[in-house]
Formats: structure tokens, C-alpha cells, sequence
């Protein structure tokens, strides 16, 4: 009996391994996903520094408490409609990794923040190859939750080749 | 216990004493003085006694040798030589090594070590004076077990007349251990009055080991009653510093010895010796704090600053509108104010060093380079205790030694030359730092040679840097050896003339957010000029404004700002704006369309000219208006995010918005390369 349960907690704990959360968000009517652990904290919009020779999707810099943190609009990193920031209209701010070690924080601007789902690990397949794939590299795969497509991303490619600029840049810099 | 926590401290505390060391040694040059090489001796036994508790056998072993040579050098039986010193120089060179090597597992160079080792044992080997002071091959390395003896000796007058002879106790006592013996010559009596068969002379004498207070009575039981006798334990230390006993006069135990006879004096008054451990200068009461703790705690006081500003601007709103409790709120605010502009300046003097830790590495460097080139030169260092923030001084350090190199290279003149030239055989090095309003300012004068201009011209011309046209002021053509790959030296040694050091030096100085510049008197010498900001960490800005966005300009670059009139206003082939300004076309550079800002003015008439200068150019900068000025904490873009040309940084307003610091040389360069005006350099110079 005592090692049934025990069998059973295990088992759990297995799925609960591959399980892990996503935050979820809404961006010109997609869903899209991110990991719950990269996720530093959501702040209403708030007025955005532009700074001078930036990529269009470099809103600029906002002050997170003393940091200085680069905006990257996602609509128009994804060469999506742009749109004004409405009242749903907020910044997810993400802590990446640089692929050099570094930890870096940046925010996101998304049109609105939905919920949190499990999903396990095995449930996520790989984005069907259309197109240029270099031109999407974030997009760590789809998920499926409750008949909705939701399209994972990987926070650090998107502050690899959204923020930090393409990495051939950086080498000649 | 685990002994690799401490492993830092002790290769810290290594480093610190090698510096001591050679700064010691370095001054022994200039005349043998006792308290230097107390100061020497007691920081190679630190060394040794540290690396023998942790192991370090290698480090111990050597600098036991590098003592023994020392101690000869305390108790003066070997007199100071440039020999040596130059031994005991090339000895904390390899100990150097030995240590950063601990850092990394790595050994140095078994043969050199050897070699030198072997060199200054050679160097002990003649035999040396007197036995009677001290045995420090006896001395164990890690002195544990020790304890230490004082003993205040005062024969009678008569006890040479007894038939004693005080060396032969001194003798008894030093095979009982580590002995150090300081005479008392206070009482000899004039020449005329002086009586050779009378002992004027009494002793303080320091013993090392393990031993009872019967034994060393034992020796003294010949001479009986017929002195004062003082006995003293010690307790030993933890860190086994050996009080020092002024050793320098123990050789004369030896001279005045005769056997006589006797009188009786009864044993007498505590007279305990005074324990005259020389303060070392250099110790200051401090603690070891990580940078990285000092830097939070900066950071937070960053962060208090701007909040004590938005609240400021809250407290501003209320007081318009009123209200009996306004005021009081307008006070607290004001005290709020000025506790945090205390906090904050004292917490940025915490990561202030003096500079003569960047100055320090420049008598080894200048002693070992005139060896080299057989010149004479004498380094005068002034104002090293001006203080730095401690970046700014860790990247000074290789631009100074670029620049001393290069005055003793090219500069100053060799002996011979200098003597010709009706100048002094020996030249003159100076090296100065002082604050200047919130800057620090460094000086590298020299009195050789000055710069060849007539031969700059010429390599100017050579490389296209200017051309046979060009009416070029005297400062300006000096200042062509900052251009890049610039080098007028006729041969190219090894020390310098690669053409590859002002540009870097000028590159490194600018990154700091410095000038350079130099000034020449042919045959007179030449002098460096840097000017740094005092620390990174806060600018001194002008607020400026353009459309709803405000930019900081850093207040050092600017020479004035003014209001554009039409009359002033130039052009060339009808695009490149030009302003008259003080009898010198600038290129005017709109902030506005560089920095891609659409809401700016275009109108010339109603915004303002800001003239900066930068590289030693001008260029006036144009912005809508101009609001306050303040000191701005620097924040980094690259942290988050990555560096962008012509911005230096970003700073936080008092409202809480980012504000960009613009970079002016940046700006300028950013303002030529994307050719907008390209005709407009030409036409500044």
C-alpha cells in the first residue's frame, strides 16, 4: 500500500519534471508562450526613451528601479501590425541569457497577458518549416491548450537576434 | 579548517608586502636608512611566515635567503650597494612571480629561481662581521614555539676590572638562541674624562627561543651583584613580529671590551625595555571590503538620489496647491536632500584610492630603464596622495607607463648629449597629480629634448595627415603625435617607437572620459597634460532638450552655448552648415536629425547652439533649448543592452524617465561618418 503511493508520488513527480509553465499573451490575436522562469514581473505601459540608430523594434530604454532596460516592441520584431498601446497594453519584463554568460533583463511590449498553463515538455512539437526560418529563430515550438495553438518562444534567442542585433554585427563591432 | 579561504588574503597581503618591499629598495638608493630596511626585512618575514603556514615551501625557502641577506643589511654588517640592491630587486621580481604563480598553480622558472637563490647565497657567503647579533639561519620558519626575551643589561663601571667581559655572555647567549643586541652609549663621557678601564656602556638585548628565565640568568652569574639585570618574557606574538630593538649599533659589543675588576651595586630597578616596534607608515587602520559590496552600496545610494529627487518634484506639486502641513513637508524634504547628497559623495570617496597607486610601479620602472639606456635620470613624483576612483586609476596605469617610457626614450637626452647641450648630466622625470574644478589632472614633464617639429611636419606630410598648405599652430603640431600610427623615432626599440602608443594612450584617456595634450619647448622639454573626470560613476551634466526628450551633455565638453544669429550662419556648396564662431568655421551638427528625433526644431533661429570641443575640434550642437544643470549617476546601456555610437550612457531623472548621455567625440565621429557634411573637417583646421 505504502509502496503503491510511493510508486505513484514518483510517477508524479516525473510528469512534474517535464511539466513546466508558461506565461501566456496575446499579440495581434496569437498566443504565444514563455517560460514562467524567465519571466522577472509584468508592468503596466509606461513611457518608453527612444534611443537614436536602433532597429524599428527598439522602443528604447525605460527605468525598472534604477536599471536601465531595453524595450523590444514584438509586433514589429515580428514584422506584425503595429499597433498604439491600448489599456491591456503591457511591458512583460524577461531576464535572458546572452549565450557570452551574461544574465540580462529586457522587457517585452505585448498587447495583453492571458494566463498560465502547464504543458508538458513531450506536448510541444516543433514549428513546421515555412518560409525563411531565420527570420523566426525564437520560436521554440507549438503547443496545444484547450484547441488553442500557442507558439512557445525561447526569450534567449529573442535577445540574441531581437536585442543584441545579429551576431555578425557584434563581431565586426 | 579550511585554509583556501585565507588563501586570498595571503596572496593579497604577499603583494602588498613585495610593493613595500621594492618601494624600500627603491629608496635605499637614495641613502641607507635603517627604518626602510626594518620596513623591508619585516615584509619578507611576513612572506615567509605566511607561505610557511600554508605550505609554500618553494616561497618560504627563497624568501628565508632573501632575509638572511636582509638582516645583514639591518644590523650593518654589510653595507648597502647597488649591487645589493639590484640582487634583492631581481630577488622580489622572482618572488613576484612565485606568488602570482600560487594564484594559478603554476611554478616559476626552476633554473632562474635556483640562480638567484644561488646568487644570494653567494652574496652571504663572505664571512660577515658579528656573530654576537644575530643567527637568523637558526631562525626556524615558522616561528611557532618562540618565545621572546628582553634583557636590559647595565654593568657596574668596574666589571671589566672584575675580569669579565660582556661579549663572552653575549656569546653564551646567542648559542642559546636568536640574539639582538642594542648598546647604550648614552653614558660615555668625553674624550678627556674617558676612562678605558671603566664600562660606560649598557645593553638591551632581544632573545629568541625556547628557553627559562634560569638559563639566561646562568649566564650572567659571573658578573654577579655588579649590575642592573632585567629579565622580561615576552609573550610571543601571534604574527611573531620581533619587537625591533634599534639594532644598528650592536656591532660596537666588540670594540670597547678590556678585562678589569670590581665594585658592588645591588640588582636593581625595573627598567623594562620600551618596545620601539617602528610604525610602519604604510598601515593604516582599515578593513578589506569587496568591490562588489562597495559598488551595491553605491548603486542603492544611486537609487536614493533619484528617489529623493521625484520626491522633491511630489513635494513641489503639493506646496502649489497649499496646505499647512506643505511646509513642514517642504522641510523634511530639504533635509532629505542634503543627507542624501552627503551619503552619496561619501559613499563615491569610498572607491577613491590615492594615486600613487598608479604612480608607485614609476621609480622600479624609470631605475631599471635608465640602466638600460645609460641614462641619468631623476624621478621627482609630487601630489600622490590626490585621490582617484579606483577605475579610473586601474586603467590609467598602462597609458602613464606609455607615456614615461616614451620621455625617457625620446625625451630626455643621454648623458653626454646632455652636457653638450649646456644642460645638467642628470635628467629630470616629474610626475604630478592634482584636483583641478572636479578634475583630476595629471602631469608628465621631462626636460629633454622637447619635440622635433620640423621632423613631425615632415611625417605628417609623409602619412597625408595634413597638408604643405596647412597653417599649423605650434600646439597643434605637437599634438599630431596623438594621431594614429604616429612615431618619429629614428630606430625602433624595444622600449618604444612602434608608432602604436600616443593613439592608444589618447584612445584609453578619452574612454575615461579625459583629454590629453602636450606642450613642447625644443631643447627645453616637453610636458603631458591628462585630465581625467574624478570618477565614473557621476557626470557632471548640462541638461538639454530636444522635442519632449531630454539628452545630457557632459558638462567638461562644452565651451559655450549661445543663441544662433542669422549673420554667423555659413555654407558651403549650399548643404554643409557652418557657424562663425569666434573667428573659426564650426560645423553645425542638428541633434535632432542625427539622433533621428522628428519632434526637434528645424528652425536654427529658435533653438540653441551648444559648442562643444572634442579631439581638439569644435562643433556646435544644435538643440531646441537648454534646462538646468546637475550631477547625473552614469548608468550602463550594456548591461542590458549593448553600446551605441555617440552615446555614452543613460542616466535617471528626477520624473523617473531614462535620459540618454550623449558622447561628443562619438557624436562627431558618428556626424562625419555618416557624411552629411563631409567638407566640414577640412575646412575646421
Amino acid at each position: 500500500m505504502n509502496n503503491n503511493a510511493a510508486l505513484q508520488t514518483e510517477k508524479d513527480a516525473q510528469t512534474e519534471q517535464n511539466t513546466e509553465q508558461y506565461l501566456t499573451f496575446c499579440l495581434a490575436g496569437e498566443e504565444y508562450g514563455i517560460n514562467i522562469l524567465k519571466v522577472q514581473e509584468i508592468r503596466g505601459w509606461s513611457e518608453v526613451t527612444p534611443m537614436p540608430n536602433t532597429p524599428a523594434s527598439i522602443l528604447g530604454v525605460i527605468n525598472l528601479r534604477g536599471t536601465v532596460v531595453p524595450i523590444v516592441e514584438l509586433r514589429s520584431h515580428f514584422h506584425l501590425t503595429s499597433a498604439a498601446p491600448g489599456p491591456t497594453t503591457v511591458i512583460i519584463v524577461v531576464k535572458a541569457h546572452d549565450g557570452k554568460g551574461n544574465q540580462r533583463t529586457m522587457g517585452v511590449v505585448v498587447d495583453a497577458v492571458s494566463e498560465v498553463h502547464n504543458i508538458n515538455g513531450a506536448d510541444i512539437q516543433p514549428a513546421p518549416q515555412i518560409g525563411d526560418a531565420a527570420d523566426r529563430p525564437a520560436v521554440a515550438g507549438l503547443a496545444t491548450m484547450e484547441e488553442r495553438m500557442i507558439i512557445i518562444l525561447d526569450v534567449d534567442e529573442l535577445l540574441i537576434n531581437g536585442v543584441l542585433g545579429l551576431p555578425d554585427e557584434q563581431n565586426a563591432a | 579548517m579550511d585554509l583556501s579561504e585565507f588563501l586570498d588574503v595571503f596572496l593579497e597581503e604577499c603583494f602588498e608586502g613585495l610593493e613595500v618591499m621594492e618601494s624600500g629598495l627603491l629608496n635605499l638608493d637614495a641613502g641607507t636608512d635603517l627604518e626602510e630596511i626594518n620596513t623591508i626585512f619585516r615584509a619578507a618575514h611576513s612572506i615567509k611566515g605566511g607561505s610557511a603556514a600554508f605550505g609554500f615551501e618553494h616561497v618560504s625557502g627563497f624568501t628565508h635567503v632573501m632575509e638572511t641577506l636582509l638582516d645583514e643589511l639591518r644590523n650593518g654588517s654589510r653595507q648597502v650597494d647597488r649591487k645589493t640592491v639590484d640582487l634583492l630587486l631581481a630577488s622580489v621580481d622572482i618572488l613576484k612571480e612565485m606568488v602570482e604563480g600560487l594564484k594559478t598553480d603554476e611554478t616559476p622558472d626552476e633554473e632562474r629561481v635556483t640562480a638567484l637563490k644561488n646568487a644570494l647565497q653567494a652574496a652571504l657567503a663572505p664571512p660577515t662581521g658579528d656573530k654576537s647579533t644575530s643567527n637568523p639561519a637558526k631562525e626556524p620558519a615558522a616561528t611557532k614555539e618562540q618565545d621572546i626575551w628582553t634583557i636590559r643589561f647595565a654593568p657596574h663601571s668596574g666589571v671589566f676590572r672584575e675580569g669579565n667581559d660582556p661579549l663572552r655572555i653575549f656569546e653564551a647567549l646567542a648559542e642559546l638562541g636568536d640574539l639582538q643586541a642594542y648598546t647604550e652609549t648614552e653614558k660615555l663621557p668625553s674624550l678627556a674624562e674617558f676612562d678605558p678601564l671603566n664600562c660606560y656602556l649598557s645593553w638591551d638585548i632581544t632573545l629568541k627561543g625556547t628557553l627559562t628565565e634560569e638559563k639566561i640568568r646562568e649566564n650572567f652569574s659571573w658578573v654577579g651583584d655588579n649590575c642592573k639585570l632585567d629579565i622580561h618574557k615576552l609573550t610571543s606574538p601571534a604574527d611573531d613580529q620581533v619587537p625591533e630593538i634599534h639594532a644598528g649599533t650592536a656591532a660596537e659589543i666588540h670594540n670597547d671590551t678590556a678585562p678589569v675588576s670590581s665594585a658592588k651595586e645591588p640588582a636593581a630597578n625595573k627598567t623594562s625595555v620600551q618596545d620601539t616596534k617602528p610604525q610602519a607608515n604604510r598601515e593604516s587602520s582599515s578593513i578589506r571590503v569587496s568591490i562588489d559590496k562597495v559598488d551595491l552600496l553605491i548603486n542603492l545610494v544611486g537609487e536614493l538620489v533619484i528617489t529623493q529627487s521625484m520626491l522633491n518634484q511630489a513635494g513641489l506639486h503639493l506646496m502649489r496647491r497649499g496646505g499647512s502641513e506643505s511646509e513642514a513637508l517642504l522641510n523634511g524634504l530639504a533635509q532629505l536632500e542634503r543627507n542624501t547628497r552627503e551619503l552619496q559623495e561619501n559613499m563615491l570617496q569610498i572607491r577613491m584610492l590615492p594615486i600613487s597607486m598608479a604612480f608607485n610601479r614609476f621609480p622600479r620602472l624609470v631605475r631599471d630603464l635608465c640602466n638600460k639606456m645609460g641614462k641619468k635620470v631623476n624621478l621627482v613624483l609630487s601630489g600622490e596622495q590626490t585621490e582617484v576612483d579606483k577605475t579610473v586609476l586601474e586603467k590609467i596605469g598602462d597609458p602613464l607607463v606609455h607615456l614615461v617610457r616614451n620621455s625617457l626614450d625620446h625625451g630626455l637626452e643621454t648623458p653626454e648629449t646632455r652636457l653638450a647641450a649646456g644642460k645638467p648630466e642628470q635628467g629630470r622625470l616629474e610626475l604630478s597629480a592634482q584636483h583641478e574644478s572636479g578634475n583630476i589632472v595629471i602631469r608628465i614633464s621631462d626636460d629633454g629634448a622637447g619635440l622635433d617639429r620640423h621632423k613631425i611636419l615632415k611625417k605628417a606630410m609623409e602619412k597625408g595627415l595634413v597638408s604643405d598648405k596647412d597653417e599649423l599652430s605650434d600646439e597643434r603640431i605637437d599634438n599630431l603625435i596623438f594621431q594614429p600610427g604616429f612615431s618619429t623615432a629614428d630606430k625602433v626599440s624595444d622600449l618604444s617607437g612602434r608608432g602604436v602608443g600616443m593613439d592608444v594612450v589618447k584612445r584609453n584617456i578619452n574612454d575615461l572620459g579625459g583629454t590629453v595634450s602636450i606642450q613642447s619647448h625644443e631643447g627645453q622639454g616637453s610636458t603631458v597634460i591628462i585630465r581625467l573626470p574624478l570618477t565614473l560613476a557621476i557626470l557632471d551634466g548640462q541638461l538639454a532638450s530636444i522635442g519632449e526628450d531630454t539628452y545630457i551633455l557632459p558638462l567638461i565638453s562644452i565651451v559655450e552655448s549661445l543663441q544662433i544669429r542669422q549673420e554667423n550662419l555659413k555654407s558651403i556648396t549650399g548643404s554643409t552648415e557652418l557657424y562663425r564662431f569666434r573667428n573659426q568655421y564650426i560645423p553645425i551638427i542638428r541633434l535632432n536629425q542625427l539622433l533621428g528625433n522628428d519632434a526637434g526644431t528645424d528652425d536654427l533661429e529658435q533653438g540653441l547652439l551648444v559648442v562643444v570641443e572634442a579631439e581638439g575640434q569644435h562643433a556646435g550642437l544644435f538643440v531646441d533649448k537648454l534646462q538646468g544643470q546637475q550631477q547625473v549617476v552614469i548608468k550602463s546601456l550594456e548591461s542590458n543592452y549593448q553600446q551605441l555610437e555617440g552615446i555614452s550612457g543613460a542616466t535617471i531623472l528626477g520624473d523617473g524617465r531614462v535620459a540618454l548621455i550623449l558622447d561628443i567625440p562619438g557624436l562627431i565621429h558618428l556626424f562625419h561618418r555618416t557624411g552629411q557634411q563631409p567638407a566640414a573637417l577640412a575646412a575646421t583646421s
